[in-house]
């Protein structure tokens, strides 16, 4: 990282820094929020600090689906327009105890509700590599920031692949954590039972720190687990001893050539670093996709009940007057197209007569898939897959088709309802656009994969085409 | 024809916390509005509820004094629908996996004797908040203070036969879950709500009739009031040929009646699924035995020991068990030395009603022990100690004793004064000395009655008596 602990005035040298950089990136839309004042103020907040912490003086921007007292939170929703959460999340009190400096708050497709972060109701994100094309999403922002070189990390928030699809991407490192591993106190509920804080870091090194700076448990999160504190990852000499599962099911014949090629170049590092690959088989993942597209907008009609126009943000007042008039119009306005078809699936599959045909088997069917891992897991120590079917693809290439958006994250998904770590990491560029390949780690292993990931991208010219 | 009525009871009752089911802020009644409240019972973006350990311990206790099996898992749920006074949109729950089945509460029937009433169900969850339709002119104002508050919800079965018994059963279910410590059960603050579920079918028929539920009721007087009104109103329905609709009644205490609520609130789906923000609830057997073992004894198992120890009547027992205080006071005075069965009727008497007006004991259970003493060994007439009772409530220094001869309540059973009081009520009544001369003994209660009242009860009435017969015979 550019910063370094312990350095005085670094504070206020990176917010100045950072606010040029900020202003340098506007035309991507990746921010919702930022002001120099404010970088300014954190900036003396830092160097305030007694003891400056592990992350003195870096700057880190948040998904606007992370709540935070200073900037308005609006998780890219006109429903949330203006609204300030009188509370920090617990990831942001770590962070500003850590000494980081909080940056910006970044554009996301509605309440994290899509892969291209083309549905935020404040404008598209463009790719920083190529801006005709998407970022990813639903953390696209982020995403974008860190692959503009604006932020060193960023934080996003995954419900079925929101980080990792768009760290392929953009061609940053993209993390996300066991189920449990980080707080979601104060991260605005989309899936609960899915959602995760996650990282996005230019390297594994600038990742891994924030990482274990966010993770632990907290009392204001019954879902965290207690278990030991995540440390940093270790400098593997080789992968000796180390064995690769390759999912036959995340390599279809039709997989992009780009793609399939930067795979084969990352499984070839493997054997020359001494480590194994071996095929192995998740049969129930194919399913991952549609079971997912179940449990989550189950979630999020419960979850997104409460804008309901009576205790914040906007409120619509309908032509009749009446209390259901307000909830009709302040929904009907506020929710944009793709938030308000999940509250409609998720209110259909929760509702009487559909619920055992759809939700309670989604729920039996994300078991199998997690039992798949969990037997897998016996035989290999990692996972390797690809990321995405395809690099980037063009803006308004899928915003009228919903399940060719959905299908973005048919290798992402499965890991999200297994609650397992994975994490996406650049391997190399077909035709300029960035690859990524996937690691997944048994649940609570992540110290593993960052390790094993930090080799491989050691080893791993990620700039370079492949073919 | 002759109809059958059949009624269950929903009855919630608040948990005895310092603070709310999922947060921490405080629970306490008649706060200005919104001043309790918490980005979580506010349900703000972000937050996550958190479980109340004493909510579930005391949810817990009245589970296993209801009889109930606790289960080792249970799972909250989301019960989702819209209100203004819901933040969150759904109210957290337990559905399908609730925290206890299958209990009991025995009771005394006013119809049918000693019976028994299943309790399908307890689980908890938490309360709403609260509309304010008269703060502001026109509008209606939302109190969340309530909300996130902790409630046990008590299901009971379809036993009950008239409202009469419905009554006798909820003032039994409110005295153990007050012995168990877990609610204050108070209509009147809305610790306690009832919801009845009444449908009527004809005698002798087993398939159950459309049931109806009837909604606010603020006093168990109530609840039969309007169950009476509703099963009238019902029997009216059916006997015109009419059918009864599954509805939603609210009971207007100010005319007795009950009306139906709009119709259209009733095809709620409330689309209940497992809440992911709460893992199930676990609780381990050893705990749940704990729980079990610190249970303080409850009123039926007092009444029995009552009963069995102190050689007391069912109708004594019932009355000194009406709450914990009572019989724990009653056992306080016969360990300090008071024949049981008149520390009874003193607890049943002057006791009570202190007890009752000012929710204490003002007369400690040593004293009043001592008070008995001073009447079983004739020193005070039964009269006086009712004044030396009153007089004993009023400072807890003095002896029973000193204070009833400073009263001058010390009985005279024998000697001159005695002898004076008798002879200014003989002399008083000279038509009556020669009625009793002629033959009419019975006069005789009336000259004691004319003593004591002569001596302001000092008098020993088993003195009198001898005194009087000496001095008739005496007199010519």
């Amino acid at each position: 990282m550019t910063a370094t602990a312990g350095q005085r005035g670094i504070g206020a040298t990176t917010a100045r820094e950072t606010a040029k950089r900020l202003a340098d990136a506007a035309s991507l839309n990746a921010t919702l929020s930022w002001s120099e004042e404010l970088l300014d103020a954190e900036g003396a907040r830092v160097d305030g600090m007694n003891k400056p912490g592990p992350l003195a003086g870096i700057p880190i921007a948040l998904k606007d689906n992370i709540v935070t007292v200073e900037q308005p939170t609006t998780c890219g929703s006109r429903i949330l327009e203006g609204y300030v959460s009188p509370y920090n999340a617990t990831v942001v009190e770590r962070l500003r105890a850590a000494g980081a400096l909080i940056a910006a708050k970044t554009n996301l497709d509605e309440f994290a509700m899509g892969s291209s972060t083309e549905h935020s109701a404040f404008g598209r994100v463009k790719n920083p590599l190529d801006p005709s094309r998407v970022p990813g999403g639903s953390s696209g922002g982020s995403a974008a920031l860190v692959a503009a070189g604006v932020v060193p990390v960023a934080l996003g928030s995954e419900t079925g692949g929101s980080v990792r699809q768009p760290a392929s991407f953009c061609g940053v490192v993209g993390v996300k954590p066991s189920y449990g591993r980080v707080s979601r106190y104060g991260l605005v509920a989309f899936g609960s039972s899915l959602d995760c804080i996650s990282v996005f870091g230019r390297t594994v090194d600038d990742a891994a720190p924030v990482l274990s700076t966010i993770s632990g448990p907290d009392a204001l999160d019954a879902t965290t687990v207690a278990r030991p504190p995540l440390g940093l990852p270790k400098a593997l000499p080789n992968l000796a001893g180390m064995t690769f599962g390759l999912p036959k099911e995340y390599f279809p014949p039709d997989l992009d050539a780009g793609v399939a090629a930067a795979l084969r170049r990352t499984t070839e590092m493997i054997k020359q670093l001494g480590g194994s690959v071996r095929e192995v088989s998740l049969p129930n993942s194919v399913y991952a996709v549609p079971t997912y597209y179940i449990i989550a907008p189950a979630e999020a009609a419960a979850n997104l009940a409460r804008y309901d126009g009576v205790r914040y943000g906007q409120r619509r007042v309908g032509p009749e007057g009446d209390i259901r008039a307000l909830y009709r119009t302040t929904r009907g306005e506020g929710f944009g197209e793709e938030v308000r078809r999940r509250i409609l699936v998720g209110t259909y599959v929760l509702s009487a007569g559909y619920y055992d045909a759809y939700y309670r088997k989604a729920q039996r069917v994300r078991a199998l898939i997690a039992e798949d891992f969990r037997r897998v897991f016996q035989d290999v120590d990692l996972l390797l897959t690809p990321t995405t079917p395809t690099p980037a693809f063009k803006a308004g290439e899928k915003t009228e088709d919903p399940v060719a958006m959905y299908l973005a994250d048919v290798f992402v998904c499965s890991m999200s309802l297994a609650g397992l770590p994975a994490l996406s990491l650049p391997v190399g560029r077909s035709n300029g656009l960035p690859i990524g390949a996937q690691i997944v780690a048994p649940y609570f292993e992540e110290e593993r994969m960052l390790s094993a990931a930090r080799i491989l991208e050691q080893n791993t010219d990620a700039l370079a085409e492949v073919r | 024809m002759a109809w059958e009525t059949v009624i269950g009871l929903e009855v919630h009752v608040q948990l005895r916390t310092r603070t709310k089911m999922f947060c921490g802020n405080r629970t306490t009644f008649g706060d200005p509005p919104n001043t309790n409240v918490c980005p979580v019972c506010l349900g703000l973006p972000g937050a996550l509820p958190v479980p109340n350990a004493e909510a579930i311990r005391l949810a817990v206790r009245g589970a296993i004094a209801l009889g109930c099996t606790v289960h080792e898992t249970s799972v909250f749920a989301r019960k989702n629908y819209f209100y203004p006074d819901l933040p969150k949109g759904y109210q957290i729950s337990q559905f399908d996996r609730p925290l206890a089945t299958g209990g009991s509460v025995t009771f005394e029937s006013p119809d049918r004797g000693r019976m028994k009433v299943g309790i399908t169900r307890l689980h908890v969850e938490e309360d709403a908040g609260k509309l304010l339709h008269d703060r502001v002119p026109g509008k209606t104002a939302v109190d969340l203070n309530r909300a996130g508050t902790p409630l046990a919800e008590i299901v009971s079965e379809p036993d009950l036969r008239s409202p009469a018994e419905a009554r006798a059963y909820l003032t039994t279910l409110r005295q153990i879950l007050i012995y168990a410590g877990v609610s204050d059960c108070s209509m009147e603050q809305g610790s306690l709500r009832v919801d009845a579920n009444l449908s009527i079918r004809p005698t002798g028929v087993e398939k159950l009739g459309t049931k109806t539920e009837v909604k606010n009721m603020n006093s168990f007087a109530n609840v039969e009031r309007a169950l009476e009104a509703e099963r009238e109103r019902q029997v009216v329905l059916v006997e015109s040929g009419r059918r009864v609709e599954q509805v939603t009644l609210l009971f207007n205490a100010g005319t007795g009646q009950v009306k139906p609520t709009r119709s259209k609130e009733e095809s709620h789906d409330y689309r209940y699924f497992p809440d992911p923000d709460l893992p199930p609830l676990v609780l381990t057997p050893k705990w749940i035995a704990e729980q079990r073992a610190a249970l303080p004894e409850l009123p039926e198992a007092k009444r029995e020991r009552l009963e069995r120890v102190y050689a007391l009547s069912a109708t004594d027992t019932r009355a000194l068990t009406a709450e914990a205080p009572l019989a724990r006071y009653f056992e306080s005075v016969v360990d300090a030395g008071a024949d049981p069965k008149t520390a009874a009727n003193w607890v049943m008497g002057d006791v009570m009603s202190s007890y009752n007006e000012s929710g204490s004991f003002p007369v400690s259970p040593s004293r009043l022990a001592a008070l008995i003493g001073l009447v079983r060994d004739g020193v005070v007439s039964h009269q006086a100690a009712k004044r030396l009772f009153s007089e004993l409530a009023k400072s807890d220094e003095e002896a029973p004793r000193a204070a009833a001869e400073r009263l001058g309540l010390v009985q005279v059973s024998e000697g001159n004064a005695l002898r004076g009081w008798v002879d200014e009520v003989l002399a008083a009544n000279p038509a009556e000395v020669t009625r009793f001369r002629q033959g009419e003994i019975k006069l005789m209660s009336f000259f004691v009655g004319q003593v004591m009242k002569k001596s302001r009860g000092k008098a020993d009435p088993k003195g009198v008596q001898p005194v009087l017969q000496e001095r008739l015979a005496q007199v010519k």
